[in-house]
């Protein structure tokens, strides 16, 4: 499907020299200067004609949020914020940028900050990618030296610093307030929109949070124009996509691919299929931990682009594919989601704070089939009760797993119930 | 919620060296004047480097002189981050990632070959044990964002990709012998390509892949 021609991470494998040299080599930092001349506004319309969507998991039209930055500044800097805090379970695409291909990023910085009217970036890199960090950090030196950034960033006048902030161990700081919250030195706990970012963001200046992946395609959409890319993948979900499959495939890999591709089509192609033949699936997240598993009756035909796992119910989020085959315990595998949740919430609302530690627990239960039949329902009520009743979208993302459980495999978790209570009649009979 | 409990023993002061000193002033001119709050992770982390991989309240007192903050709001951060050890750990610090790609993959085979290599036991979620003779910690871990190549295991701050039983002991000897291997895959995978031949980005370029 997709040719090597139309790759944009061309190092994915970190084959080549991820350094300034090998970076220019593919192409990289070419004619920066004359793009920035071309002006804001014509960066931002490539961008929106491109049809990029954001690639950390929400899909918000890229050139739309860019667009949202005031036109002129009031007095207080812009911000450019790069969410570089990769922690959604089966999520592993930024690293490779990160560490094969940093200078992407760092030029995306300039161009995005430049169509924004920022001064400055700051990529958050999350704080276990220390090897990572350091080939950024390192990149970003390499720039600063060959001018490429500075008070005369590539000679084009305008002022661009780029500084690299590591994490320190939080899931939560990848939701965008929580991570301006953790940038300016404080616990990562999200704040209420609005304001949003784009009025009151980093130090209460306008600011725009995006996602690496996001910036780092950037200067290659707009060298190779935007009709190129928008003519790759399906209308309104166009352009090429890093994939991380992970599970039960025979060679779990990241890949970039054609947005839009067939599930089965990308499985098969790339990472040798399901282990034990396709007919061995049982299901696949297919966006990370937070979007609902899906059957594989639906993985038999889905194409993976937003608005497609969307009709199922399910969603792209940052094309993470989980993996499962026949043999996995699927209550087992949601569970521990369950308990990843409990774990990463940030104790500030009520409903997630609670709530997720009490479906974990109801969760373990239904592993082990110690439940009442009714209490599937009881349990698909409170999800209801947490999504949507808090300040951030963790609490959607620890709902939306169980209720893709119960909605797909009630079948699977009744007989459960059925099994124990059997076994413990049995037991209390032979006594 | 920050590794191990801040109850233990604590030593009675913290400064940093010279040389951590200037790399603090460095981190600190990172951010705009008045916001130097913003280096109060960078800064933990350096007194953390700086103090065998644990983190005193004294150096967390220490930071919030330098960044003229109330010493309760760096207490609040350096809880709330898991990658703040709150305690000791060892010389190698094993955290374990369990999250579901790893488990997929057989993290409990992994978990299990060091419960049996290093004599542990009693493990909860985000506790840490260590090894008789202290040399090594081991932690069970929230996704660590490398699935494509689980089971994971990250020490001190390299990864160890792609393993499964036997190859964790063998991570865990070489560890013993003070010879931690080459970090990534421990199945000389290279990066996330899928294992035993790449299906893109074809070295001569170009072409269908």
């Amino acid at each position: 499907m997709l040719q090597d021609k139309d790759r944009i991470f061309t190092n994915l494998y970190g084959d080549g020299d991820w350094g300034l040299k090998g970076a220019m080599a593919r192409g990289d930092w070419d004619g920066t200067k004359d793009i920035l001349a071309k002006g804001r506004d014509w960066i931002i319309k490539e961008i929106q004609d491109s049809g990029l969507r954001g690639r950390g998991g929400a899909g918000f039209p890229t050139g739309m949020k860019w667009s949202f930055m005031p036109k002129k500044s009031d007095g207080r800097p812009h911000y450019l914020v790069v969410n570089a805090d990769e922690s959604e379970p089966g999520t592993c695409k930024d690293r490779e940028i990160l560490r094969h291909d940093p200078h992407k990023l760092v030029e995306g910085c300039l161009i995005a900050g430049f169509a924004m009217g920022a001064n400055a970036a700051y990529i958050y890199v999350r704080g276990e990618f220390y090897n990572e960090a350091s080939h950024l950090e390192l990149a970003v030196q390499q720039a600063y030296e060959a001018k490429l950034l500075g008070d005369d960033a590539c000679g084009s006048g305008w002022k661009f610093d780029v500084y690299v902030h590591r994490g320190a161990g939080a899931y939560i700081c990848g939701e965008e307030t929580a991570l301006i919250e953790s940038l300016e030195g404080k616990k990562g706990q999200p704040r209420l929109k609005p304001p949003f970012p784009a009025g009151v963001g980093l130090y209460g200046c306008p600011t725009t949070v995006n996602n690496v992946e996001s910036i780092a395609v950037a200067p290659t959409i707009i060298r190779r124009g935007a009709a190129w890319f928008a003519g790759i993948g399906r209308p309104k979900n166009s352009g090429t996509k890093l994939f991380c499959i992970s599970g039960h495939v025979n060679k779990p890999c990241t890949v970039e691919e054609a947005m839009s591709i067939p599930l089965k089509e990308l499985l098969e192609k790339h990472c040798g299929g399901v282990r034990g033949g396709w007919d061995n699936l049982l299901a696949v997240i297919p966006g990370g931990s937070s979007v609902p598993a899906l059957p594989k009756s639906i993985c038999d035909t889905v194409l993976m682009d937003f608005d497609a796992l969307r009709e199922v119910r399910s969603g792209l989020g940052t094309a993470a594919v989980i993996v499962m085959d026949k043999s996995t315990d699927i209550v087992k595998a949601i569970a521990r989601l369950s308990r990843f949740y409990m774990h990463e919430s940030c104790g500030q609302c009520t409903p997630c704070r609670e709530g997720t530690g009490w479906l974990y627990r109801v969760m373990q239960r239904m592993v082990k089939g110690e439940a009442d039949l009714a209490e599937i329902d009881m349990l698909e009520g409170v999800t209801r009760q947490i999504e949507g009743h808090t300040i951030c979208a963790l609490g959607d993302a620890a709902a939306w797993p169980v209720q893709g459980l119960i909605r797909h495999f009630r079948p699977e978790m009744e007989q459960r119930i059925r099994e124990y209570k059997a076994a413990a009649s049995s037991r209390a009979a032979a006594e | 919620m920050s590794g191990g409990k801040p109850t233990v023993e604590q030593p009675a002061s913290f400064v940093f060296t010279p040389e951590n000193l200037a790399r603090a002033a460095r981190i600190i001119a990172k951010y705009p004047p008045g916001r130097q709050a913003s280096a109060v992770l960078p800064l933990l982390d350096l007194a953390q480097r700086q103090h065998d991989n644990w983190l005193p309240r004294a150096a967390m007192d220490h930071v919030a002189g330098l960044l003229d903050m109330a010493p309760i709001r760096v207490y609040e951060v350096a809880t709330f981050y898991t990658m703040f050890n709150l305690a000791p750990v060892g010389k190698w610090f094993l955290q374990v990632c369990t999250t579901t790609p790893c488990w997929l993959r057989g993290s409990d085979a992994v978990m299990a070959a060091c419960e049996r290599k290093l004599g542990i036991k009693g493990r909860q979620d985000a506790s840490f044990l260590h090894s008789a003779d202290g040399k090594f910690t081991v932690r069970e871990v929230e996704c660590l964002g490398a699935c494509a190549n689980a089971p994971v295991i990250q020490v001190n701050d390299d990864f160890y990709e792609d393993l499964d039983g036997p190859l964790t002991e063998k991570l865990i000897d070489a560890l013993a012998a003070d010879k931690p291997p080459p970090k990534g895959s421990m199945r000389g995978r290279q990066g996330a390509m899928p294992e035993g031949g790449r299906t893109s980005l074809a070295p001569a370029g170009g072409g269908e892949d």
